[in-house]
């Protein structure tokens, strides 16, 4: 016997699987779709049990050309930032994206303020860009996110998305879309084990099945909070592994929105010499990002800069191998 | 792990002989696993004893030093798996690895640029902190030229080499520096223990996989080595991954001593992207020393930080001093805005009002370590609190007018505060990132 059986632990618990975006046989129009979960170990421990979906890397979008992204992020897309449909085709034949996040935030009443109808439009020239499945995010205002997603939802009815985020003081309204248009949901937790539980709880209440529910914890920055974010993702997974049916789901984290509002993502080499080059300091800052919350056991990766994204999904691979 | 009272018991004289105090030889194995006595009040314990309690009385995982004087770098003593079971304690040393073969000029390139990552974030400065010179040359003039031009950056050194001999060269002049010997293998194990005794220095132990290692670490033990490091670098990223939690968990665990120590991993990955994500998790997943090829501010102040952020305790909240902070080159019309003393909020408020040049004060209030939200929630940062700081001699001598700024979270306190302090009330944004915008224009029309 191996040392390595020495240390093995006995896990009675299983990450559900959950299966985001439908294709033609299933009801939908997707070229593909992404199955995340199904860990009954520590992430990618194989010697004691299996890994057996890779976690995913989806890039993401906006509904509207970003006006403070970094030069970096900026450059990297160029003028596609400025066509939803152009940036998502960018992504997946480009750069190979597997999922795309499309976030609103042109719908927010502060920034744009993009009606219900513009949201789902851009739903559907996406959907008919890209043969990926999708995350359709809202701009995180309760009151306009319950007008616009139960539209966006219709408008990518049978596609089997996820969509975003719902609280746990907000979230009848999506879940009656979701559950009506055939979609996943995501539960927002703030860094809260008991949050994140009672939303698994209240939106499987309303009849929506464990396996079609995706939590976010929130995610913190490499250097603003990741310590929280990560040790309450390997709560969560720790949890969940032990039997604990309703933590028993994969998780999210935003690491791009999240790495790339940070000052080492940001500043200019002027303004912090000693930080190094610019161009890449915010890759190399999403990379950390992503690379610990991986380790605490995340399935789906939201980020932004392709060289980022590939280096990551490189890693992840490499993880995976037997 | 604690022994317990049992287990003390069967190794004492049973002799009842009251000499240590106690009335019973049980009776003083109970205080002694309450650590409330020491064993050398019973002065009838015999040597077999002494050194088989020791060994029990021990932590874990040993903590082992490398280098000298304030430098130095110690590592291991991890007591949990898990920081939220309590937390970790001694930072990974990450450091870059200096190859002997480069010349003059390169050499001399690369140990600059070593010099110069050094960082200062949140208020706190951290450097890469260990560097390793490895003699891929293979000879023994080069790498002594490489030892001696890392030498002058004053860090804790690991020196890798499968040569015992050149090893030996280089240890005569710099042993009292207590380098890493790195790294004893099956086929030099013995005369890499001999170097490690003649020079009292930390060993460095490496195998394929955990049970070749083990039998190695215990030959070291038995010769008397006791601080010692394992390489468990694998060619395989995963493997070494699985690896460093097989070893933390058998330590903790199962108390397995033989793999009770820190852990080494070594990245020579060249795609400098894959590099930062590969050791990114080491330092996440418990190497003890990380070392990497790379040498570039942007590609190490990721790492350092991951590990400044794992490594912080939980059970603490990171508090910055409550007083009235200057920002810029302030004056008394410059704007005052209030915050908490929960490190990550100030630094962030700080950070922004740096960013937008925009000379302001800020004014740290006491909330136990909270954010804004949780203090307001738990009435930490209330409307008395703020006016009592607004009206301090601290603030009057150094701020002329009265119109503070409040955080967008607690803008329903404007009408109380207002009321309280007399002061002018201006609602900031709620996420620091809306603070340039804020300073250069509402706060520049008021
Ligand atoms: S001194 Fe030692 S032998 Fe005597 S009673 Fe105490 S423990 Fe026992």
């Amino acid at each position: 016997m191996s040392i390595l059986d020495d240390a093995k632990e006995k896990w009675t618990g299983t990450i559900n699987e959950v299966t985001i975006g439908a294709t033609k046989q299933d009801g939908g129009t997707r070229t593909s779709v992404v199955t995340v979960g199904g860990a009954g170990a520590l992430p990618f421990m194989n010697f004691e049990g299996p890994t057996p979906r890779a976690p995913v890397v989806a890039m993401e979008i906006w509904d509207r050309e970003p006006d403070d992204w970094a030069q970096p992020l900026v450059d990297a897309f160029g003028p596609v930032l400025k066509s939803p449909a152009d940036w998502a085709r960018k992504c997946v034949e480009e750069f190979g994206a597997e999922m795309l996040c499309l976030k609103l935030a042109g719908t927010h009443p502060d920034f744009g303020d993009a009606t219900p109808a513009q949201a789902a439009e851009v739903v559907k020239a996406v959907l008919k860009a890209v043969g990926v499945p999708l995350i359709v995010w809202g701009c995180d205002h309760d009151e306009k996110d319950n007008e616009v997603l139960p539209r966006c939802s219709q408008a990518a009815a049978g596609e089997r998305c996820l969509l975003g985020a719902v609280k746990e003081d907000n979230y009848k309204t999506l879940v009656a879309s979701c559950l009506a248009d055939g979609h996943t949901i995501l539960g927002l937790s703030p860094i809260d084990i008991n949050i994140a539980k009672q939303i698994n709880i209240l939106v499987s209440e309303m009849g929506l099945p464990l396996n079609r529910i995706v939590m976010y914890p929130t995610t913190g920055a490499l250097g603003y909070g990741i310590e929280y974010a990560h040790s309450i993702q390997e709560r969560g997974r720790l949890a969940a592994l032990s039997g604990d049916k309703i933590m028993s789901l994969p998780v999210l984290c935003m690491v791009g929105s999240e790495a790339w509002r940070t000052k080492e993502a940001k500043a200019s080499q002027q303004e912090n010499p000693a930080w190094g080059d610019e161009k890449t300091r915010g890759i190399y800052w999403e990379i950390g990002t992503a690379s610990t919350l991986l380790q605490a056991g995340s399935d789906i990766l939201v980020m932004r800069h392709p060289a980022a994204v590939s280096a990551i999904r490189k890693t992840i691979s490499e993880l995976m191998v037997k | 792990m604690a022994l317990k009272a049992l287990d003390i018991f069967k190794l004492l004289p049973k002799t009842n002989c009251k000499k240590c105090g106690c009335p019973t030889c049980l009776a003083f194995a109970m205080k002694l696993a309450q650590k409330q006595t020491s064993l050398d009040q019973c002065p009838d314990v015999s040597e077999v004893s002494k050194v088989e309690l020791a060994g029990a009385a021990a932590p874990p995982i040993r903590l082992v030093t490398i280098g000298a004087g304030p430098g130095k770098l110690e590592i291991g003593n991890e007591t949990v798996l898990f920081r939220h079971e309590e937390s970790f304690y001694h930072t990974p040393g990450i450091g870059v690895m200096v190859s002997d073969a480069l010349d003059g000029e390169a050499l001399k390139a690369r140990i600059e640029a070593i010099r110069k990552l050094k960082f200062v974030r949140v208020g706190l400065s951290m450097q890469v902190n260990v560097v390793a010179v490895v003699n891929a040359s293979g000879q023994a003039a080069p790498f002594a030229k490489a030892v001696q031009a890392a030498g002058t950056l004053d860090l804790p050194m690991v020196l890798m080499s499968s040569q015992a001999a050149h090893l030996n060269t280089v240890l005569a002049a710099c042993a009292d520096k207590k380098p890493l010997i790195h790294a004893a293998t099956d086929a030099t194990v013995d005369a890499f223990i001999a170097l490690a005794k003649t020079h009292n220095c930390p060993l460095a132990v490496t195998a394929p996989d955990l049970d070749k290692l083990a039998p190695l670490v215990e030959k070291a033990r038995a010769a008397g080595i006791q601080d010692i490091v394992l390489d468990v670098t694998c060619p395989r990223v995963p493997d070494t991954l699985q690896a460093l939690t097989a070893i933390r968990r058998l330590a903790l665990k199962k108390n397995m001593r033989v793999l009770g120590y820190p852990c080494l991993v070594a990245n020579s990955t060249v795609d400098p992207l894959l590099n930062v994500a590969e050791c990114g998790m080491f330092v996440a997943k418990y190497a003890g020393i990380v070392l990497t090829e790379l040498d570039q501010p942007e590609q190490l102040l990721p790492l350092l930080t991951i590990g400044q952020n794992l490594y912080t305790d939980p059970r603490k909240p990171i508090q910055v001093e409550a007083k009235l902070n200057a920002i810029g080159a302030v004056t008394p019309d410059s704007p005052l805005m209030i915050t908490t003393n929960f490190s990550l909020t100030y630094y962030t408020v700080a950070g922004e009002v740096e960013a937008s040049r925009v000379p302001a004060y800020i004014g740290v209030l006491d909330t136990e370590g909270t954010s804004v939200l949780t203090a307001f929630a738990s009435d930490k940062l209330t409307s008395e609190k703020i006016a009592a700081f607004l009206n301090s001699d601290e603030v009057k001598s150094k701020v002329s007018h009265r119109k503070v700024i409040i955080p967008g979270y607690i803008a329903v306190m404007s009408g109380s505060l207002k009321e309280d302090s007399g002061w002018t009330v201006l609602v900031g944004p709620r996420e620091a990132s809306g603070i340039s915008k804020f300073l250069k224009t509402t706060w520049t029309n008021t």
